[in-house]
């Protein structure tokens, strides 16, 4: 009885998850692994239609013969690079018509004509022409041959299906000098963001942790850069930064704090003179660090918000009684309660920042040194259309997310269910 | 302990005052006001000075008189200082003046003897700064993506700090950007679009997560645990390492340029997110309701439809939005498999725009104040629902 039940339930469970497990697989998983296979492959943009046979066809009068026409099929690969085995071509003709020296490839059977054309090689081209008649030497309508269109099949290579495969890509990823300065970039992207948005988060909760006039107002609009369109987002700021005729350069300027506009989306380095030193900045990968803590650190906020409402009142009040000022609070009894959240935060947030795609794209399109990992994808498979590239550099992704979640698991893993 | 306390009151409020006055320079410059001197400096002295007087006076003289006169004095000094501005300019330092004395109005010279005064004080202008800096860094290039939208690009060009809005031109030409961006850009279709999208992807989504979330949150089956973390693992890969696969399969499928492609990956990419919100929500519902529910004769359909959907409907509606959100903002997707005009998203509309260089910029802000009003008036309006969407949604997922 017990054992018939458990089995209602599993096959409940499995129907019940199957529509989500299989959407889930077919469009998330699959593509995971379909990179691995892509990733050892030659493969190009333009390779990814499969070749096919294609015919047009054109009808023409004869002059001096109205019972008889002349159909023309143009023939062609639609490939360039690919052959076409196998090729077999139909066309219907009307009642009482047939053709006349038809081709010796081609036969025609019950108003039908059946052609075998065997091989075709890549941008292979013809001429196919066709004589017909009328068995009872009347007019034929050129409009009933026109609206027949023919049908071709024949069996090509799917580029993405053949089993020849190559190291080139990796070889390529690996050995492009860039290759080090892309993961550096991508760091140093990551990191500061991710602690910038988590200071700026701590920053702003603390301040709303209080209470003040306008207090909700304030929590309402310390999300809106994070629920705004990431697009609308990013176009407001490259006008606001613009060195033309941007708000930003525009008020330095007015105030005679810089002299002329710093371009700080299209400028690699900036040198900055601090104390003597002289400091070599990454300008525009700086500036797109800022407008990805501006954007993120909302959700910092609003964790470590969730958390200092949770603490009990009466560890402040404690502290107060034995003399400790605001920071000693802040230090002593915030700070140690936060610790958890923070840290698994900055796992997170790291991983999200680690994949960012749009944020840079929109900027600057990756370029005056702003080229992460993820842009690279983008710029292999479709800029430079080496969709082979493409998916070698996302595999590099992938290995690098599945050390960070280890990480993350293995440190805070367990803890992330206390919170 | 005095002292300290002393010089630290004097240095952070005649600091803050300066930045607040600075940021009110700033914003009236914005309004088409030719300022071109910060005057830190000078500006700080002043500041200064009145720090230094509203704690020397302290309760020496009236309360109302003390938080009335010395502003007074402080603007007409600051007028004098500075480059002549219109009145409105100078009755906004006024305004800031009062506001500031009458923040430091219970501050002197025993007030400064007590324990942890410097502390408090730089707690308190700290926060009080931190009001402005986070109101100003957050609403500015909401404000200038609106303005902008109103203002034609040779005024742009011309006069780059000048954001002011003229309300003296009659309706049509003020909402020109608009009704351009809808007549000859096609953002109607755009709009529709993008809805059918996000609905439909809240839609498709919650038929499929809600079954899944039950059957993970309720029933034993075999690979339960493995199934669970792995919900969370899938949410952490991006959309960047899926899009060469899913291009070349929609490729050749024919699925570019198709609703129904962006749909099924929409609903994909955010299932795992949804599943796992909406299982944790249903563990929180007590078991006996549910066996009440069975011992009726309810099987699983009627236990989902009748007794777990009307008791979780808040959950539900915060993964509804959060779902609406991510679809209605989502652009990667939108950039790689749309390059037809005709089945443009908002977000993707607004990316074509730029494509070319000729495109006036208020049009590109008309649009873009088009794909963020609707959103942005979502959240105020559902606030609660999205946040608790948004706090399980990022964190945990």
């Amino acid at each position: 009885m017990n054992d018939t039940l458990s089995k209602i339930e599993k096959r409940t469970a499995y129907t019940l998850l199957l529509p989500a497990v299989f959407l889930v697989f077919a469009i998330v998983l699959f593509p995971i692994f379909a990179n691995i296979w892509i990733s050892f492959k030659e493969v190009q943009l333009k390779d990814i239609r499969i070749p096919e046979p294609r015919a047009k066809k054109i009808v023409k009068s004869i002059p001096e013969d109205k019972t008889k026409l002349k159909i023309v099929y143009r023939l062609r690969n639609s490939s360039l690079i690919e052959d076409i085995n196998n090729i077999k071509f139909s066309d219907n003709l009307p009642r009482n018509i047939e053709p006349v020296d038809l081709d010796s490839r081609c036969e025609f059977k019950s108003k039908k004509i059946k052609c075998d054309f065997g091989n075709w090689e890549a941008k292979y081209r013809e001429n196919f022409e066709i004589i017909i008649q009328n068995i009872n030497n009347d007019v034929i309508d050129k409009n009933t041959i026109k609206s027949q269109k023919p049908k071709l099949s024949g069996d090509a290579d799917n580029i993405l299906l053949t089993t020849k495969f190559t190291l080139k890509n990796f070889k390529q990823v690996f050995n492009e000098n860039e290759f080090l300065d892309l993961l550096l970039t991508t760091f140093y992207f990551t990191f500061f963001g991710t602690v910038g948005a988590i200071i700026f988060g701590m920053f702003a909760a603390q301040l709303v942790n209080q209470k003040f006039y306008g207090r909700t107002f304030m929590r309402s609009i310390l999300l809106f850069p994070y629920v705004g369109p990431v697009v609308a987002l990013a176009y407001t700021w490259t006008l606001l930064l613009d060195p033309n005729s941007g708000t930003l350069n525009a008020l330095l300027v007015n105030f005679g704090i810089i002299d002329k506009p710093i371009n700080l989306l299209g400028q690699k380095y900036m040198t900055l003179n601090l104390l003597g030193f002289d400091i070599k900045l990454r300008l525009a990968l700086t500036t797109v660090i800022m407008f990805e803590i501006w954007r993120y650190f909302p959700l910092a906020f609003l964790f470590i918000l969730a958390r200092l409402q949770a603490v009990p009142k009466d560890l402040y009040e404690a502290a107060e009684v034995d003399g400790a000022g605001p920071l000693r609070k802040f230090v002593n009894i915030t700070l140690p309660q936060i610790t958890a959240i923070l840290s698994i935060l900055f796992m997170i947030r790291f991983i999200w920042n680690f994949n960012k795609f749009e944020d840079i794209f929109l900027l600057t399109g990756g370029a005056s040194g702003t080229r992460t990992l993820p842009i690279n994808v983008y710029q292999q498979g479709f800029a430079v259309s080496n969709i082979g590239m493409g998916s070698a550099v996302s595999i590099v992704i992938v290995m690098l997310l599945i050390i960070f979640m280890i990480i993350y698991f293995k440190l805070i893993g367990k803890r992330a269910n206390e919170i | 302990m005095r002292y300290k306390s002393f010089l630290i009151y004097l240095f952070i409020s005649s600091i803050f005052l300066t930045l607040v006055g600075s940021i009110w320079k700033i914003m009236a410059t914005l309004q088409g006001l030719r300022l071109t001197e910060i005057n830190f400096n000078i500006n700080f002295l002043l500041a200064l000075l009145l720090s230094l007087s509203l704690v020397f006076i302290g309760k020496r003289i009236n309360h109302l008189i003390k938080i009335l006169v010395l502003p007074l004095i402080f603007t007409f000094i600051y007028i004098a200082m500075n480059e002549s501005a219109p009145i409105w300019y100078n009755v906004g330092i006024l305004l800031i003046s009062l506001f500031f004395t009458n923040r430091v109005k219970n501050y002197n010279l025993n007030y400064l003897k007590e324990d942890f005064v410097s502390e408090k004080i730089v707690f308190d202008f700290l926060s009080l700064f931190a009001i402005v800096f986070f109101a100003f860094i957050i609403l500015f290039p909401f404000y200038l993506m609106f303005v902008t939208s109103f203002k034609l690009q040779a005024a742009l060009l011309y006069n780059p700090l000048d954001l002011s809005i003229d309300f003296t031109k009659n309706i049509s030409d003020q909402f020109k950007s608009y009704l351009v961006i809808f007549k000859t850009y096609d953002f109607g279709r755009y709009i529709f679009t993008s809805s059918i999208v996000s609905i439909g992807t809240v839609i498709i989504t919650l038929i499929f997560a809600i079954p899944a979330a039950y059957a993970v949150a309720r029933l034993n089956f075999f690979g339960k645990t493995f199934l669970s973390t792995s919900i969370l693992i899938i949410y952490m890969f991006p959309a960047i390492v899926l899009v060469i696969p899913l291009y070349t399969v929609f490729s050749q499928l024919g699925l570019r340029n198709s609703i129904e492609g962006l749909l099924i990956v929409y609903t994909a990419t955010t299932l795992p997110v949804a599943i796992y919100m909406l299982q944790g929500y249903f563990k929180s519902i007590p078991k006996e309701i549910e066996d009440a529910g069975l011992i009726d004769g309810q099987n699983w359909f009627g236990i989902i439809a009748k007794i777990i959907i009307p008791l979780s409907l808040p959950a539900i509606a915060s993964v509804a939005l959060y779902v609406f959100m991510i679809a209605w903002n989502e652009f990667l997707f939108s950039l790689m498999f749309l390059d037809n005009p005709k089945s443009f998203t908002l977000s993707r509309a607004i990316n074509h725009l730029t494509g070319d260089a000729e495109t006036p910029r208020q049009y590109l802000m008309a649009g873009s104040v088009v794909v963020t009003l609707p959103i942005l008036l979502i959240f105020v309006y559902f606030e609660k629902y999205l946040v608790s969407g948004l706090t399980a949604g990022s964190v945990k997922g």
